[in-house]
């Protein structure tokens, strides 16, 4: 057992094939932790390359009233946070002598993340993606194309995340010798949640000091959406200490793996699931491919259970007249994943409010202007 | 004598074709108990476990054709292999009570690897790339015997014997004193004789479920040529 657990969740539920390849993972991370240079090569791609530190946007005609922030995370380069993952596990990955990279995606923006990085370092690139999310997600599949990744379309069970999961993790068994598993979020078997969770903390340390310059004081909640959930881990990184500070995760309602699940295992940890009372993985339902998801990270079902981070769902409807309006009042067309985050965020019982506006919504435009017309 | 272990997938016909498989030669039977997202499986195991769960086969089905099958062939060891979201969901000491309870002989959970929950007994699975420090924990916590995992990959059909499994088998038997039976990958009687010759015995999952397709006499035959080319290893 690795010693990274968050309580009794996480842990590593693989086939042994797996094991020796988590061990040298996890012996990799350590050594980049304690490691200047690779601290000195990350923070240089992140400024240079990325374009770190995103900014930070009071959204004062979204919300009137209230003051709400946005960390833009929708302006960095791919547009989404999911950058900061990728950039870092690729230099992981050429540090433990890795030349192929593998990685699931559910809305895109990870396999975009990671066929652009794989680009940027010459790695081969195999991204895995549910036939369902490649219909609604095209603008995304075209990107990674150019990017030369090949994307290998999943087309059984639900044709989603959950299964794209699946199949990246049965590339790796098939090919862990010379393939880095570049996973999305902070799921996964031990050292996943944890590392990712660092490499998306930069969210939360940045936010902070910009929440502090701009406002003197620390916001009273911060609110993010939560898939597997790596966004808002790495924004409520920067908050745990801050006992103040209200820390919200915003499900979609249809996908509420934290509200609504019970504990069990899927791909590689245990956490809070959707599943039947056999353990049998149940379907999520969500207009955000990004959220499509039965599970959710270990880290967060530790913290909604001790108390210090609380889950709430925001329905499709409710999302997409936030994604509606904060393109009409802010000119920010948000991702329909923050999108959640933003619809609990304008009717919280709080003033000020910082908010991970964690990807840009062009991907979305089709399927989002679509559900709006029949609304 | 080799051993021969033959994977059915657990659904209402399961106890005529495990009694096909054991008059074919089948000393073990492993019990597939389906799971929604098998991660070690392949697609003929995947595709068998999604017709199952779709006929309704959940664990308490499971277990009552489990008990079934003991009924019929009360002298052939019967081995459910699942995975952990299954005991996670019905209790990990239930579950194990509750196999033992229907007949099972142990159990094989492949998505929970040597060192974790070691308090629940079972079949441990090993890989090519498994170290030795592992083989040995391995070795100490198994039940029985050791699965010895042929290829660096998922269950399934290949064209060859794994060429990782001479390595494998050499350096199990310098660690672990228990037998050795070999899976993943093996399909046809020449598959089965190379590997017979290296390991203890060998496990034959996809492609019986393939052949189980064609009913308890086709997998009777099937067993049989697996038996002869065994026997002759």
């Amino acid at each position: 057992m690795s010693t990274t657990t968050f309580g009794t969740y996480g842990g590593r539920y693989v086939p042994e094939t797996l094991i020796p390849a988590l061990d040298e993972l996890e012996c990799g991370w350590r050594e980049a932790l304690a490691d200047d240079a690779f601290h000195a090569e990350l923070n240089g791609l992140l400024a240079s390359y990325a374009g770190r530190p995103t900014p930070l946007t009071l959204a004062e005609r979204f919300a009137p009233g209230k003051r709400i922030y946005l960390k833009r995370e929708d302006l960095l380069h791919t547009g989404a946070h999911k950058l900061n993952n990728a950039l870092g596990q690729a230099v992981l990955a050429r540090r433990l002598g890795k030349h192929r990279i593998v990685a699931e995606t559910g809305a895109g923006q990870h396999g975009v993340a990671t066929a652009t990085v794989c680009a940027r370092f010459g790695l081969e690139c195999v991204v895995y993606m549910g036939e369902e999310d490649m219909r609604r997600q095209r603008p995304n599949v075209e990107r990674m194309h150019l990017l030369g990744a090949e994307v290998h379309s999943v087309d059984f069970g639900t044709k989603t995340l959950k299964e794209a999961t699946s199949e990246a993790i049965r590339d790796w068994i098939t090919n862990v010798e010379t393939t880095h598993y570049l996973i999305g979020s902070c799921v996964g078997p031990a050292p996943y949640p944890e590392l990712v969770a660092e490499l998306q903390s930069v969210i939360g340390r940045e936010a902070r000091g910009q929440f502090l310059h701009a406002e003197g004081r620390l916001p009273e909640a911060v609110v993010a959406a939560v898939g597997g959930g790596s966004n808002a881990i790495g924004i409520f990184h920067g908050f745990l200490d801050d006992a103040d500070v209200r820390l919200i995760g915003v499900e979609a309602a249809g996908a509420a793996s934290l509200g609504t699940g019970r504990p069990g295992v899927l791909h590689g940890a245990r956490s809070s699931i959707l599943a039947d009372e056999d353990g049998q993985i149940a379907d999520a339902h969500s207009i955000s491919a990004g959220l499509d998801y039965p599970g959710v990270g270990p880290e967060h079902a530790f913290l909604r259970d001790t108390g210090r981070a609380v889950y709430v769902p925001a329905t499709d409807a409710e999302a997409l007249a936030a994604f509606r309006d904060l393109a009409q009042s802010e000119g920010i067309i948000p991702a329909l994943e923050p999108a959640h985050a933003l619809a609990r965020a304008r009717h919280l019982d709080a003033e000020l409010i910082l908010v991970c506006l964690s990807g840009r919504g062009d991907k979305d435009l089709d399927e989002a202007l679509a559900a709006l017309e029949r609304q | 004598m080799k051993t021969l272990v033959i994977y059915l997938m657990s659904e209402p016909e399961t106890p005529e074709l495990a009694r096909a498989a054991v008059e074919g030669g089948a000393d073990i039977v492993e019990f597939g108990f389906p799971f929604s997202d098998p991660l070690a499986d392949g697609p003929v195991v995947r595709r068998a476990a999604e017709r199952a769960l779709a006929r309704g086969m959940r664990t308490r089905a499971c277990l009552d054709v489990l008990a079934q099958t003991h009924a019929l062939v009360p002298e052939t060891p019967l081995v459910p292999m699942t995975y952990s979201s299954l005991l996670e969901a019905y209790g990990w000491e239930r579950f194990a009570e509750d196999v033992r309870g229907a007949g099972g002989a142990s159990m094989i959970v492949a998505d929970l690897p040597a060192g974790e929950r070691p308090e629940v007994r079972r079949v441990q699975m090993v890989a090519p790339t498994s170290t030795d420090d592992r083989l040995r924990l391995a070795g100490e916590q198994t039940d029985g015997w050791l699965y010895l995992v042929t290829v660096t990959g998922t269950t399934g059909a290949r064209g060859e014997v794994s060429p990782a499994l001479p390595g494998l088998v050499e350096r199990a038997r310098r660690l672990v004193g228990v037998p050795l039976y070999a899976g993943f990958g093996i399909s046809t009687p020449e598959h089965a004789r190379t590997v017979a010759a290296l390991a203890d015995g060998i496990v034959v999952g996809s492609r019986a479920l393939e052949v189980a397709e064609q009913g308890p006499e086709a997998l009777r035959d099937y067993v049989a040529s697996l038996r002869t080319a065994i026997d002759a290893a």
